[in-house]
């Protein structure tokens, strides 16, 4: 591929050679990828509508159930109210986000080991990050288990044992998206830095680090949703503690509180405005 | 670690050897930490499952087990749960080859049809995937259930008899794997069709060859790294998933998670539960195995 590149051209349009076909069937089959991926993404969307719908619902029972019986706000005004559906959330928060610090922080400096130096055993080094993402879920639920209470944590299971556990199986993920960023990096910005009489800290400061960080965010992000969403794995190493996703299972048993569909809402419009909010700042920027 | 040609920057520039970019040296070190985790959280926990496999299974928990080298545990294993390895096999590649389909469509549409709606096209495939998955199946059991509108409209149309069903089937089952991990397949594909050169498809075009022509020949094999990572991202956590056919089938579709579930937290059958997590990861990790030497994606892994 060390040719030079193509003239710059208009893109050919696929119907020109079939100038016979009428407009509609044209159109139809210029965009037949656009409006299946639309069809698809309305698909993706249909329980995030039912969820909304019902977080304004008045349930006649006790149970939130699947009849819309009549609109009310209450839901939204009284979050908490379920017994401990905030405390859930609490812990939640906690677990992803210290799951996540710590993976990511381990597993970019995996990521640069591995993109960036050369040593014996680089195989065997991949083969292990690979393992875990090739392991089902309750295969790495049940092990953890039967080694905390052999080495005497069972006393411990909680919040502890869950962050371990959540680490172990977002680290591979970190690792992954972290090298797909590195590898595609051009190093010789960094070379170029270092010709400029940067040492190798501010060469990794002002260029690499900036250069990374798009992948390293995502990682974060993926080890935060990964987390924050877990259900197997939580189950069996959580002990007597409730995450949100374990709360939710318990309520799917018993009584179901429609609140528990303001917070599916909740989480679906924060990320949302989250993500819109990050891709304004990103262009803001890039325009600068 | 062979750099395929989907790899090269197609910038036109020359290719700085990837190999001579790398520094020998103390970097390695940067690995110890994350290694001695996975050493501790992972290596140790799977051979002590290995152990556990292999006590007497006259044990029970209260008494303590016995190890009695028992390999005797992993036929009455494969003898009394084969059929669920056969579903649960069966289901997760129904569910990736549909997510497959599905999802190609919708990361090509993001990729190279959008225009300036990429970014948000791509934050609506993610952003329902932040909503608990536990609420989002539920959800999924109210809109297939009797009363539900999916059942009623098939019923109206006549794809379904009038007493037939789609909950507690094989087919709500399989549409909650479809569902839940459509984003694992969707995200790898679209960064893989991202990173194609769409000038290549357009030369194709300019040397007369049809589009499908020059998706098959072009397109599509410059995006065979996001089809096998995508589908591997699918197909595995399908297989060991049991909340899908717990909430959305009846025992008649439970997966070979639901029984080693049962097995750990409910029988505490310590024997047979380890015995059956280490088959299904020992055949889940050859399968992958035998896969990617095929789709020759080595590096991959």
């Amino acid at each position: 591929m060390a040719t030079t590149a193509a003239p710059e051209r208009a893109s050919a349009d696929p119907g020109r050679a079939l100038p016979s076909r009428r407009p509609l069937g044209r159109w139809l089959s210029d965009h037949l990828v656009l409006i299946v991926g639309i069809l698809v993404l309305l698909y993706i969307f249909v329980p995030i509508g039912y969820i909304f719908a019902l977080s304004f619902n008045q349930p006649s029972g006790r149970s939130a159930t699947a009849t819309f019986d009549a609109f009310t706000w209450s839901n939204w005004t009284s979050i908490c109210e379920p017994e401990g559906l905030c405390d859930s959330l609490k812990l939640s928060f906690g677990v992803s986000i210290t799951a996540t610090v710590l993976a990511t922080l381990l597993g970019t400096l995996m990521a640069f080991a591995l993109v960036r130096h050369s040593f014996r055993g680089r195989a065997s080094a991949n083969l292990l990050i690979f393992l875990p993402m090739a392991t089902p879920e309750v295969v790495m639920g049940s092990s953890l288990l039967a080694m905390f209470v052999s080495v005497g944590f069972d006393s411990v299971l909680g919040f502890i044992t869950i962050v371990i556990a959540h680490v172990l199986f977002c680290l591979s993920f970190v690792v992954v998206t972290v090298k797909a960023r590195l590898a595609g990096m051009d190093s010789r910005l960094e070379q170029a830095a270092m010709d400029l009489y940067a040492n190798e800290w501010q060469t990794f400061r002002l260029v690499t680090l900036p250069l990374a960080m798009p992948g390293i965010v995502a990682a974060a992000m993926l080890s935060f949703s990964l987390s924050f969403d877990d259900f197997i794995v939580t189950n069996f190493t959580s002990g007597q503690s409730v995450t949100f996703p374990l709360y939710v299972y318990g309520s799917k048993l018993k009584e179901f509180p429609a609140q528990l569909f303001v917070v599916g809402t909740l989480m679906f419009l924060v990320s949302f405005v989250f993500v819109i909010a990050g891709e304004i700042w990103r262009r803001r920027r890039a325009r600068h | 670690m062979t750099s395929g040609p989907s790899q090269a920057p197609a910038t036109g520039a020359p290719v700085v050897d990837g190999e001579t970019a790398k520094r020998r040296g103390w970097g390695w070190l940067l690995l110890v930490p994350g290694m001695l985790y996975l050493a501790v959280f992972f290596v140790f926990p799977t051979i002590q499952l290995f152990f556990t496999s292999l006590y007497d299974p006259s044990g029970s928990f209260e008494r303590g087990y016995a190890m009695t080298w028992q390999f005797g545990n992993y036929l009455d294993a494969v003898r009394d749960t084969w059929n669920l390895f056969v579903r649960s096999f069966a289901y997760a590649g129904i569910a990736t080859v549909v997510c497959l389909v599905l999802g190609y469509p919708l990361a090509y549409a993001i990729a190279f049809k959008s225009g300036r709606w990429k970014n948000f096209m791509l934050v609506l495939v993610i952003a329902p995937f932040f909503t608990s998955f536990l609420l989002r199946t539920l959800a999924w059991r109210t809109i297939l259930s009797d009363q539900g509108p999916v059942t009623s409209f098939l019923q109206t149309i006549g794809m379904l008899p009038d007493d037939g069903r789609l909950l507690a089937t094989p087919v709500a089952v399989i549409a909650g794997l479809i569902y839940n991990f459509m984003p694992f397949m969707t995200l790898p594909l679209y960064a893989s069709l991202d990173k194609v050169d769409y000038r290549l498809v357009e030369a194709a075009g300019d040397l007369y060859s049809s589009p499908f022509t020059g998706f098959r020949k072009v397109t599509f094999p410059l995006s065979l790294p996001g089809v096998v990572s995508g589908t591997l991202l699918t197909f595995i956590p399908a297989c060991g998933d049991y909340i899908n056919a717990e909430l959305l089938g009846t025992p008649k579709q439970y997966m070979v998670g639901n029984r080693i579930q049962s097995a750990f937290l409910t029988e505490h059958n310590y024997p047979l539960a380890a015995s059956l997590s280490l088959i299904l990861m020992l055949v889940v990790v050859l399968m992958v195995f035998v896969y990617v030497r095929r789709a020759g994606t080595e590096d991959l892994l």
